[in-house]
């Protein structure tokens, strides 16, 4: 099935891990998919609405939508974005456009799994221990695994992705749905508890022996990493599309 | 002049910088989300129960008039004597006018978080009333002179050495005597006599029951029913969103507390007080103190189905780093975040940003309240309401500026500095830069994704606007 895509790249993608968005597109590209990234965009409008400051995402909302009306699905590398394009695109006149753009817009992790239903990415290899880290938004907003607080059956979307890769092994650490203390502006809001948090998170991660953390948000590994570099934690940080677009390391 | 909101932020790094009370209070709570999930999968209905409860406590809040008088009625019918009280104030008086009445200067209770809204104790003592919680943590929290950091476990932010001299310093004890059972020991020591020649004893309630006209205490130590029983006049206070309709309803939430709050099965006691023994009076003072006026708050009265089990703060990486009294409120955690500023808005307008939005507390919440969503449509009403911080809602403001002009937007990326228009940028780098305080910054890149993608993909347009390119 061959779909006019829209792509969508966050800014922090944009501007501090290019390879994440160059990843994305590739590997949609490689899926056989028609993929545009519109060249004007800028932010989905979640830092305001996260924030409280609704009418501040207006701007970034109707651009978004002016953008993207016009796809047959919009994907983007990060759950955290698809939840608010998806959830909280409040700020705005609910149109026909605004409403599509809502029902459209997928998070790449579910895109593949859910729409495409790839399951196997032959020209994938990565032969190293990862710990899988799911973003909240992931996890408990696009539900793309089992939360456990539920007790729910146990699924992950993620996972049965990568388990697609050759070669690649599972670490699991002791508390994989623990928040990693991102959370935005609550970084620098919150700065102490969120730099705690990341480091329990690198921590977990490195002592479950995670040669890797990887995950569909590079925000949270943003903060991740910056808190493992800063405490001589010795993990690297990978998004998943590189993995499954055939990242060698 | 204007209260100053707390700090939350301030205060938890505090507690954070303390390594063995931080390790142990993350430890200590992860450990009891540990077992409450245990018990969780011991029980195959448990989301038909939390619908139930769910449902339950939504159908008494929306008739809660009826069900209050009709628990009025009954109780009455039991020789209980019911009071009403509008606000903490008028709790407070009522508990002293019932004390006064009968000469008593002593009063043994139980814990309960609705007199720590109303501040009974520093209420009575200055009507020369001694009063002795029998609860062991919060008569640790009382000696301590804190309010409880946890609603379940009150000094759970302590190690049993902070305890030791407490009741070194109170009891007499051993200051380096930090065991646990010799400190319990100690408390047993020095409570029994106060209980035995008490003039009056006082519980909270976790349930009544409008069918019955009888009300439920659930406590693990017993001193609930020591404090209920042994003086001849026993006063129950509770807060008017307790009430369930009748009680075969009970057996939904007493099976989901004590699994949500500590992972045990159920309390080590679940006293049904049905009316005074012989002799002895027994009353029950309902509480209003601003629950109606939540009642009536479209998008957060459901905070009023909580049972206090104290789940959501177990669960809470952001609480179990910062303690419960980083949060400078009666009620801690998600929870207290989004009921404490119905108490007071401005003081309590940072709390709802004490919290990543991650949701774990929705989810393990017994009566689905929706605890996440409403910290988020907190800050909404925050921000509508001018608290919000100057600094931090004009960057807000510029930013959303920014995000709708793409020219501009990428000039800020490409780190030009006509980007946030009139922000000094000292405020703006001010506000920034707590990220690098335990953080590394994320290496600079070369070049954008955007960039490269017009490099490598020149057939797609650029776009209506005429966008500056955006690296050398």
């Amino acid at each position: 099935m061959r779909m006019k895509i829209g792509l969508f790249v966050p800014c922090y993608i944009d501007a501090f891990y290019p390879g994440v968005g160059i990843a994305t597109l590739e590997l949609l590209e490689r899926l056989g998919q028609d993929v545009t990234y519109p060249q004007e965009q800028t932010c989905c409008g979640q830092p305001m609405t996260n924030a409280g400051c609704v009418s501040d995402s207006a701007a970034a909302e109707a651009l978004f939508v002016r953008l993207f009306a016009g796809f047959d699905a919009i994907v983007m590398p990060s759950g955290s974005c698809t939840h608010h394009v998806r959830a909280h695109f409040d700020a705005i006149e609910q149109t026909d456009a605004v409403r599509h753009v809502r029902a459209h817009t997928y998070e790449l992790v579910e895109f593949l799994h859910d729409v495409l239903k790839v399951r196997d990415f032959p020209w994938a290899e990565f032969p190293h221990t990862v710990g899988l880290h799911n973003s909240c938004s992931s996890l408990r907003a696009l539900r793309t695994a089992s939360m456990s607080e539920l007790g729910e059956p146990a699924f992950s979307k993620p996972m049965t992705l990568l388990s697609g890769v050759k070669g690649i092994r599972f670490a699991t650490p002791a508390r994989p749905d623990e928040c990693c203390g991102f959370g935005g502006t609550f970084s620098v809001s919150e700065e102490a508890v969120s730099a705690r948090m990341g480091l329990d998170k690198v921590r977990d991660h490195h002592q479950a022996g995670a040669e890797y953390i990887v995950s569909a948000d590079s925000s949270c590994m943003m903060h991740q990493r910056g808190c493992a570099e800063r405490a001589g934690v010795n993990i690297r940080f990978i998004h998943i599309a590189e993995i499954l677009n055939g990242a060698r390391q | 002049m204007k209260e100053k909101p707390i700090n939350h932020a301030g205060a938890a790094a505090t507690f954070i910088a303390d390594k063995p009370h931080l390790d142990f209070h993350d430890a200590r709570l992860w450990d009891m989300r540990q077992k409450r999930d245990a018990q969780m999968h011991l029980l195959p209905e448990w989301q038909e129960l939390r619908s139930r409860a769910s449902a339950i406590k939504e159908h008494a809040l929306a008739n809660l008039a009826d069900y209050l008088e009709e628990f009025e009625r009954n109780a009455k019918r039991n020789g209980i004597h019911v009071h009403w009280a509008a606000d903490g104030t008028e709790h407070n008086r009522i508990v002293a006018e019932i004390l006064a009445a009968r000469g008593a200067r002593t009063l043994i209770k139980s814990k309960s978080m609705v007199t720590e809204e109303c501040d009974l104790r520093s209420y009575l003592a200055a009507r020369g009333v001694t009063v002795t919680e029998t609860d062991l943590g919060e008569r640790i929290q009382q000696l301590d002179d804190q309010l409880p950091s946890h609603i379940v476990v009150p000094s759970v932010h302590k190690l049993t050495e902070d305890v030791a001299r407490i009741f070194a310093r109170h009891y007499g004890t051993d200051p380096n005597a930090d065991d646990p059972h010799q400190l319990a020991e100690a408390q047993r020591l020095a409570a029994r006599p106060v209980i035995l020649h008490a003039d009056a004893g006082m519980t909270g309630g976790n349930f009544f029951v409008a069918e019955t006209g009888t009300f439920v205490v659930c406590t693990n130590e017993g001193n609930a029913d020591l404090s209920a029983t042994v003086p001849g006049v026993h006063i129950a206070t509770i807060g008017i969103e307790r009430v369930v309709p009748r009680m075969a309803d009970l057996g939904v939430f007493i099976r989901l507390l004590s699994r949500s709050a500590l992972g045990s099965p159920i309390t080590q006691y679940t006293s049904h007080f049905r009316g005074p023994q012989d002799g002895s009076e027994m009353h029950v003072i309902l509480v209003d103190n601003g629950r109606s006026a939540r009642l009536g708050m479209d998008d957060f009265w459901t905070s009023l189905k909580c049972i206090r089990c104290g789940a959501c703060m177990n669960t809470c990486p952001v609480y179990r780093r910062s303690g419960g009294l980083s949060y400078g409120a009666v009620y801690s955690g998600p929870i207290g975040a989004i009921i404490d500023p119905t108490f007071n808005e401005r003081k309590y307008s940072t709390l709802p940003y004490a919290s990543t939005l991650n949701g774990s507390c929705t989810n393990v919440c017994p009566v689905k309240i929706n605890i996440h969503e409403q910290l988020f449509k907190w800050r909404q009403v925050l921000v509508e309401h001018h608290q919000m911080p100057f600094v931090k809602r004009e960057i807000m403001h510029m930013a959303g500026k920014l995000m709708g002009q793409p020219k501009l937007y990428r000039a800020a990326i490409a780190g030009t500095e006509t980007a946030l228009g009139t922000l000094p940028r000292f405020a703006l780098y001010n506000w920034l830069n707590p990220w690098g305080k335990n953080r590394e910054l994320p290496e600079p890149v070369t070049e954008t994704f955007h960039s490269w993608y017009r490099r490598n993909r020149p057939a797609a347009k650029p776009g209506k606007l005429d966008i500056a390119e955006n690296t050398p």
